[in-house]
């Protein structure tokens, strides 16, 4: 029998399979499919203290082994989560689920933050500072790690659970970012989002999305995801959540041995909707494989 | 929505670019006329929404349009080919509120789904107008299997051609009926909401990340809150249609 457990700041999960915020709503497009209570945990879909409507259409656009989505934190804003998404995801899923936040200010951020905290399905808080896809905030929080102390601070002032910070690539130095939030409290850190890409029609000849750019998700991004998880892995002591074209058992195995103490999914659910199940069917066979035992022992092995 | 293994029975070109390709497999997700699949295709990323034309209970018939790399390999695909499709996705038409004599429009490459409307419509036992509007003569397709069903066929042509010259809403004005459902695109779909008072279903196209709702990719406004055209559309009533679907920007 395989050990699949894996735990994030005291929070213990039957495994590291963590679908990623924007590609799983709330949960229940997925329970009609299959019974998501075989998951680790998953990170619901970006709440803002605003409901957001998000970018115009298309936000959508196709790549090699990836796509580009320009979506904008859609959303039904805190308080609607809580009164509707909430109890409906209840129904479906008996676990403590990661709570993934944005915001525009820092007062965003722990406002959300603090009106989520009572929710006891919350296990962690997942706090954006990296979307690619709005102006003036997500990503402006990201890139600087003076902003990322910030808001790593306030969202840690109000809430006992734990807060992991969710990073863009977009940065030159990510591990800078890393530390600034490890040293300003930070219970963990999740990485990466998307990396800001483009395509243009070339029958139009102007870009695909309406908000011309967007984040590149997919396969393609794999190499970068595991390259920048390794180097914060080497300069931080806190937990990785690791995500960024994970589509495979394998896949996830690799970005274990880079630092992730669990995996997230992405772009892959949005293709194949049962790929997380799949994955955490096929986990046992490839630990067999590579002769691991204990899943939780190769955290960080390739260093 | 079902995701299954559909064996390719027939794949040919109606037109220069437009193709029909039969699929066997479950055709059990399907409930109403206007719905659409999701079909992997090797090499791509993402899946290739198509509306269903028409099914039974082992086969559905898809009409596709050329339009990028994605299409082009459907079009080059081999009877007896397997895909994994993901089947019976979004709202499509409700047959129920339509009245005693429809009016279904097509454009272009959304004349396929007009077919399977026109179908249960005529299955109910109402006198059904078919209006399928194309470009040119030599983009016209399935008039004939149109007529076949019952329907009163009026083709028109932007270049008169064959038919009523203009756009769709030309034969619509000589037309008499009590409802209509529609597809095409959005320019086609709007001057025909302008066209008339008289209640509409209208199916939109939206670039899709998914196609079953969970990624937010293909959202717009309507009077009764944001909705997902691959989830709650892609048919949409006439009177919750907001133009400015994007209103927010």
């Amino acid at each position: 029998m395989k050990d699949l457990k894996v735990n994030l700041s005291g929070w213990e999960l039957d495994n590291p399979i963590i679908p990623a915020s924007g590609t799983y709503g709330f949960g229940y497009e997925f329970a009609d499919l299959y019974d998501i209570n075989i998951l680790g945990s998953f990170s619901f879909k970006g709440t803002t203290k605003e409901a957001r409507f998000g970018n115009p259409t298309p936000r959508i656009a196709e790549c090699y082994s990836g796509m580009i989505n320009s979506v904008g934190l859609q959303n039904p804003g805190v308080e609607k989560v809580i009164a509707e998404e909430l109890p409906k995801m209840r129904k479906v899923f008996c676990k403590k689920v990661v709570a993934n936040v944005s915001g525009f200010s820092v007062d965003d951020y722990s406002y959300t933050v603090e009106k989520l905290n009572n929710e006891e399905d919350i296990g962690i808080f997942e706090v954006n500072i990296s979307c690619p896809n709005v102006h003036n905030g997500g990503m402006a929080f990201g890139t600087s790690p003076e902003n990322a102390a910030l808001v790593t601070k306030a969202c840690k002032a109000v809430t006992d659970k734990p807060v992991y910070i969710k990073l863009s690539p977009n940065v030159t130095d990510i591990v800078a970012i890393a530390k600034a939030c490890e040293e300003s409290g930070a219970d963990g850190i999740s990485m990466i989002n998307t990396l800001l890409g483009m395509r243009i029609d070339l029958r139009t000849k102007k870009p695909v999305v309406a908000n011309k750019m967007g984040g590149f998700s997919g396969p393609a991004i794999f190499p970068v995801a595991l390259r920048m998880i390794y180097q914060v892995y080497e300069a931080v002591n806190i937990p990785i959540i690791g995500m960024g074209g994970v589509s495979t058992a394998e896949d996830v195995i690799e970005m274990m041995l880079a630092g992730a103490t669990a995996v997230q999914v992405g772009a892959a659910n949005l293709v194949n909707p049962y790929v997380c199940r799949d994955i955490i069917n096929d986990l046992p066979r490839v630990m067999e494989k590579y002769k691991i035992e204990k899943l939780s022992d190769i955290i960080g092995g390739a260093h | 929505m079902k995701q299954g293994i559909y064996t390719i029975i027939e794949n040919k070109p109606l037109t220069s670019d437009i193709f029909l390709m039969r699929l066997q497999g479950d055709t059990s997700p399907l409930t109403n006329p206007g719905q659409f699949i999701n079909i992997a295709i090797e090499g791509m990323f993402l899946r290739r929404p198509i509306s269903v034309c028409d099914y039974n209970e082992k086969e559905i018939t898809i009409i596709y349009k050329v339009v990028g790399k994605g299409t082009e390999a459907m079009s080059k695909m081999a009877a007896g080919k397997n895909l994994d499709v993901l089947c019976g996705l979004g709202n499509g038409f409700n047959t129920e509120r339509a009245g005693e004599k429809p009016v279904v429009v097509g454009g272009g490459v959304g004349v396929p789904p007009m077919y399977g409307v026109a179908k249960a419509l005529i299955e109910k036992g109402k006198k059904v107008t078919a209006i399928l509007g194309f470009n040119t003569e030599k983009e016209i397709f399935y008039k004939e299997e149109f007529e076949a069903l019952g329907c009163d066929v009026k083709i028109t042509t932007v270049d008169g051609s064959v038919g009523i010259k203009g756009f769709v809403t030309n034969a619509l004005s000589q037309t008499e009926y009590t409802d209509y459902c529609a597809c095409g695109p959005e320019p086609m779909l709007k001057a025909l909401y302008n066209a008339t008072d008289k209640p509409g279903q209208l199916s939109f196209e939206e670039r899709m990340g998914c196609g079953f709702g969970a990624c937010m990719g293909c959202s717009c406004k309507t009077v009764y809150g944001n909705k997902r055209i691959c989830k709650e559309g892609p048919v949409l009533v006439s009177e919750e249609i907001l133009w400015d679907k994007e209103a927010s920007k």
